[in-house]
């Protein structure tokens, strides 16, 4: 079966994070661009971080995506140019990830040797009196805090 | 279970177990390996090709070499930090230092493919396959870890010089150099930060901890000087890689303004004549290139 590259756009644009599955990798500004010919599928994805273990898993779903929904072949190219940056993070998708529980990236990437801190809601009780307590989290792309009016730990998505 | 990719590789048709899903780096065929995800094909030499960022081949000699230099000093430090995981002094620290460690080696497997692209040696060849002499990894990345105050002098000349290495090798001409530079870039400024910050609570804490920062400063300190040194390679790569000796000024300025921060003396010890660029490597390097090794070279192809 041959299908239309919308088509296998849509498939590819649904695919889940595998660390934040609440975001799809068009959410995350991972999926670059998607091309078809004949029937085969050449799908370009960025890593978040180089050293994301998630990529692997990625183009995993998007090759098991794309055959089950009838392409015949699917090619997923990774690239580092350009570097993935929170700024290619929908809207939908920020709004996503607080709904899920994960303060958004707040402000753009940083430049320079000075690091702004900005404060960030608390995604459960929207305080903005929250404290960073590691500037390193449970995966490269997050940071903890802790807020300081409902005392919940959460993780925030670090601007880069 | 392993994946499966080495037969019916040029078949589109042929059905294949989706390989990477348990992060193994090497790839062996295993004739029982039960197919867990129905049809699925896919083409394994694009795959192993595009692993760590498929910008291209090295078609330049001097080029691979060059990668391959920044390669081993990005593998040896993150296999370094690896050593802290539960050990480091607070949970967060444990935390930290891994997500260090994993930047690292992102940069090290985008670097090493390129550098073994020249060859048709593939990123676990260079890591594992080869022995110590081989390796061309800075001393000042070689340093033991040391107690937690070494690690964050060891951390601080370290990003400091990766982030100006970095920001530099942005403007190379070479694609595969300047993609890898650009995404590095980011991640060893925000290692610099985490560096910076343990430096100056050291520095300000209590007695002993500045006492141990300074120990540990000056039991670093010699092994800046080889990362500037200029060689035959720079002369040949003029305008593609970026000349060591040039980064000097930058680097000494941001260091000298951190520890000022906290009245830190510069240490002025005399440079090591270290020549890991050579193949003469630092007496800790051995023992760590044999625990990292150890396992690919006993078990050939192994997966887990």
């Amino acid at each position: 079966m041959t299908g239309t590259l919308e088509h296998a756009r849509g498939v590819v644009a649904a695919v889940a994070d595998p660390e934040v599955p609440v975001l799809t990798i068009d959410d995350l500004g991972v999926l670059r661009d998607v091309r078809l010919d004949g029937g085969t599928v050449t799908v370009t994805i960025t890593p978040t971080y180089s050293g994301c273990p998630a990529i692997d898993a990625i183009r995993d779903d998007i090759v098991l995506a794309l055959t089950s929904a009838g392409f015949d072949r699917a090619i997923v190219r990774t690239t580092l140019t350009p570097a993935w940056t929170t700024d290619w993070m929908s809207d939908a998708g920020k709004r996503k990830l607080s709904e899920y529980g994960i303060a958004p990236p707040s402000g753009r990437a940083p430049v320079g040797p000075l690091r702004l801190k900005l404060s960030v809601a608390c995604p459960r009780c929207g305080s903005l009196d929250t404290r960073e307590v590691s500037r390193f989290g449970s995966t490269s792309c997050k940071a903890l805090w802790e807020c300081r009016a409902c005392l919940e730990p959460f993780d925030h998505f670090k601007a880069l | 279970m392993s994946a499966s990719t080495e037969h019916g590789a040029e078949t589109a048709s042929t059905p294949l177990d989706a390989p990477g899903l348990h992060g193994d780096m090497s790839r062996v065929t295993d004739p029982y390996a039960v197919d867990a995800h129905g049809d699925v094909s896919l083409d394994a030499h694009e795959l192993s090709a595009e692993l760590a960022g498929g910008e291209g081949h090295a078609t330049d000699p001097d080029v691979a070499a060059y990668a391959l230099r920044l390669g081993d000093d990005a593998l040896v430090l993150s296999q370094s930090l690896c050593g802290w995981i539960a050990r480091a002094p607070e949970l967060e620290e444990d935390v930290a230092l891994g997500n260090i460690a994993l930047d690292l080696l992102g940069h090290a497997r985008s670097l090493l493919r390129y550098a073994g692209s020249y060859d048709g040696r593939s990123e676990d060849d260079l890591a594992y396959g080869r022995d110590e002499p081989e390796f061309r990894s800075a001393w000042l990345f070689e340093l033991p870890n040391g107690d937690f105050a070494h690690t964050i002098a060891r951390q601080l000349l370290a990003s400091t010089y990766l982030l100006e290495l970095y920001r530099a090798l942005t403007a190379s001409p070479d694609l595969g150099l300047s993609a890898l530079a650009a995404k590095a870039e980011k991640e060893v400024d925000y290692h610099r930060d985490h560096a910076v910050q343990w430096t100056l609570r050291l520095a300000g804490g209590t007695a002993e901890s500045r006492r141990r920062l300074l120990v540990a400063l000056d039991d670093t300190w010699p092994y800046l000087n080889e990362l500037f040194r200029d060689e035959p390679l720079h002369d040949r790569l003029d305008g593609i890689a970026v000349r060591p000796s040039t980064l000097r000024g930058r680097v000494d300025e941001v260091l000298a303004a951190v520890l000022a921060e906290e009245d830190v003396p510069v240490p002025s010890i005399p440079a090591s004549p270290a020549g890991g660029r050579r193949g003469t490597h630092h007496p800790a390097f051995g023992p760590l290139l044999a625990e990292m090794q150890v396992l690919a070279r006993r078990h050939p192809g192994a997966t887990w």
